[in-house]
């Protein structure tokens, strides 16, 4: 009796195990196999001379310097900003708060055409601009306003939730001691944070390196001056299979380092 | 014993119920799928530049064949080629340029004698309505600092421009492709991309098809003398593994009689000479 108890027991498991394993294993799959499809597909002799062409390089070149400049305007102005959203009290914060979640849900194209509408030569600043001999469209400048646009909100959501984290009597104590503002945000806060920072940085990094709906509208496309990889996978799959390949899986590369950059900061955090 | 048989029980009605569920789901997602008015659909590849005209044509197609519901699936003529040999599934190809219909035939797509020229296309240089860069001929293209806008250099359009380019250097002086190219600020993926951004008076100047100036109207156009210009023949095929051959041969003769080249003139295309 025990036996066939144990026994029922056994196969009740064994069967609802299944129940997880095999709907996960088959979203998995469907991440999983279009990404080896790709990389298996780019194994071959002329993966190298694809992954070296002049457009390959000028493309990828223009994509870590484009993303590195992203990231530097959002640490920069995004900081303060998280601080101000993490710590300070005043009204209206919920809709501040949505203005900088919006970026994040919105389709990259309406992106594009929202900046291009705003900071375009006939946008609604474009003759603003005009006047200091600003001409955006078509620019690299173009290229890091849509990535900016895009991206930014990433490294501000983590750091904004780094800051929250942050023991409130740790800042009363140092206001005690006769701390302002500025040394408390630098000397208490930027130190204990330091990981939630470092990962949105990388996030926003990461995504400012795939932007592509914005950017191609926004910014356009020229080879050296606003083609990014993305866009050149884009084009590539048009003209050069090999080249899009090559391109495609040197990003998934790329993103994966990035990646495990993040897991591995969020796994000391914690 | 008991309570643990009838909770074993339970959970086999409960995983029998969730199975029952998504069956019907997936029964009312496929019935969403076919409307039963139309039990055909035809599918139909065309180069970006015919989105306007081909949409006309689609509708009065169907008009004319109950029981047809035509869908498109309108990009650059090269992209709509990789996507076939790719293997996504359509009917009826038109292309923009000859090459990629003969590649696909060189594939074995489509039939060696299936391809038909059904119209050409010019070539026009459009600019903003305000012409910002007070540009008046075509010689006024090679001036520097001139914001000029094209289709990339893989898009059949952008293809013919560079063509177009070579033989204006016989006219203009042996330096003017190399002019007008160093003014290119974006190589646009399709050639609708490009009417938009001169429309929105952010280039300068840009080269489309006749046909895409004639669908875009807010814009000032210089025409190209016929000596200098490059005339585009767009051809149309049925795929060989059209389910709906049929029809494909249908739509293919629709879009070649009158009815279909009249919708064709209007929207700025030009009949076969």
């Amino acid at each position: 009796m025990i036996k066939l108890r144990a026994l029922i027991q056994h196969l009740e498991e064994g069967y609802s195990k299944w129940i997880f394993i095999v709907p996960s294993a088959i979203l998995l799959a469907l991440f999983a196999l279009p990404l080896a499809a790709l990389i298996l597909r780019s194994v071959n002799l002329d993966f190298f001379d694809n992954a070296f062409s002049k457009q390959a390089f000028h493309a990828l070149s223009l994509s870590l310097v484009t993303s590195s400049v992203t990231t530097l305007i959002a640490a920069v102005f995004g900081t303060p900003l998280a601080y101000v959203l993490a710590r300070w009290k005043f009204k209206n914060k919920l809709w501040l708060e949505l203005i900088l979640d919006l970026p994040i849900v919105l389709p990259p194209s309406v992106a594009g055409l929202a900046l291009l509408i705003a900071f375009g030569r006939k946008g609604l600043f474009g003759p603003a601009l005009s006047i200091f001999g600003i001409s955006l469209p078509f620019t690299t400048a173009a290229v890091i306003l849509a990535q900016t646009f895009v991206a930014a909100p990433l490294y501000v959501r983590s750091a904004r939730i780094g800051f929250a984290q942050v023991d409130m009597q740790l800042e009363e104590s140092a206001h005690v001691e006769g701390a302002n503002q500025w040394q408390m945000f630098s000397e208490v806060m930027i130190p204990l944070t330091g990981r939630a920072l470092a990962s949105g940085a990388i996030l926003t990094w990461t995504r400012a390196l795939g932007e592509f709906g914005a950017t191609i509208l926004f910014a356009g496309n020229l080879e050296g001056v606003t083609q990014t990889m993305p866009m050149a996978i884009y084009l590539g799959f048009e003209r050069n299979l090999g080249v899009a390949l090559a391109l495609s899986v040197v990003l998934i590369f790329v993103s994966v380092i990035m990646l495990m950059l993040t897991k591995k900061l969020e796994k000391h955090e914690h | 014993m008991m309570i643990k048989q009838s909770k074993f029980h339970l959970k086999d009605k409960l995983v029998k119920r969730i199975f029952a569920q998504i069956f019907l789901l997936a029964f009312f997602l496929n019935a969403c799928g076919a409307p039963a008015s139309a039990p055909h659909t035809l599918t139909v590849f065309a180069a970006a530049s015919l989105a306007d005209a081909f949409t006309e044509i689609g509708a009065a197609f169907e008009a004319a064949n109950p029981g047809v519901a035509v869908t498109f699936n309108f990009a650059g003529s090269q992209a709509l080629r990789t996507q076939i040999e790719e293997g996504a599934i359509a009917d009826v190809f038109a292309s923009a340029n000859i090459k990629e219909m003969d590649t696909l035939v060189a594939d074995k797509f489509i039939a060696q004698d299936a391809p038909q020229i059904f119209l050409t296309n010019k070539l026009i240089v459009i600019l903003p309505v305000d012409n910002p860069a007070a540009i008046n001929k075509l010689e006024d293209l090679g001036r520097p600092g001139i914001k000029l806008v094209l289709a990339a250099e893989e898009v059949p359009v952008g293809k013919y421009t560079r063509q177009m380019l070579d033989q204006m250097n016989d006219s203009f002086g042996s330096d003017f492709k190399e002019k007008v190219l160093a003014n290119v600020v974006s190589n646009e993926d399709n050639v609708k991309q490009v009417a938009a951004k001169v429309q929105l008076g952010e280039a300068d100047a840009g080269i489309v098809y006749m046909s895409d100036a004639v669908a875009a109207p807010d814009l000032k156009t210089i025409e190209i003398p016929a000596d200098l210009n490059v005339v585009a023949e767009y051809p149309i095929a049925p795929l060989i593994k059209s389910v709906n051959a049929n029809f494909a041969a249908q739509f293919t003769a629709y879009v070649l009689s009158a009815e279909g080249q009249a919708i064709l003139q209007k929207w700025g295309f030009s009949p076969v000479e």
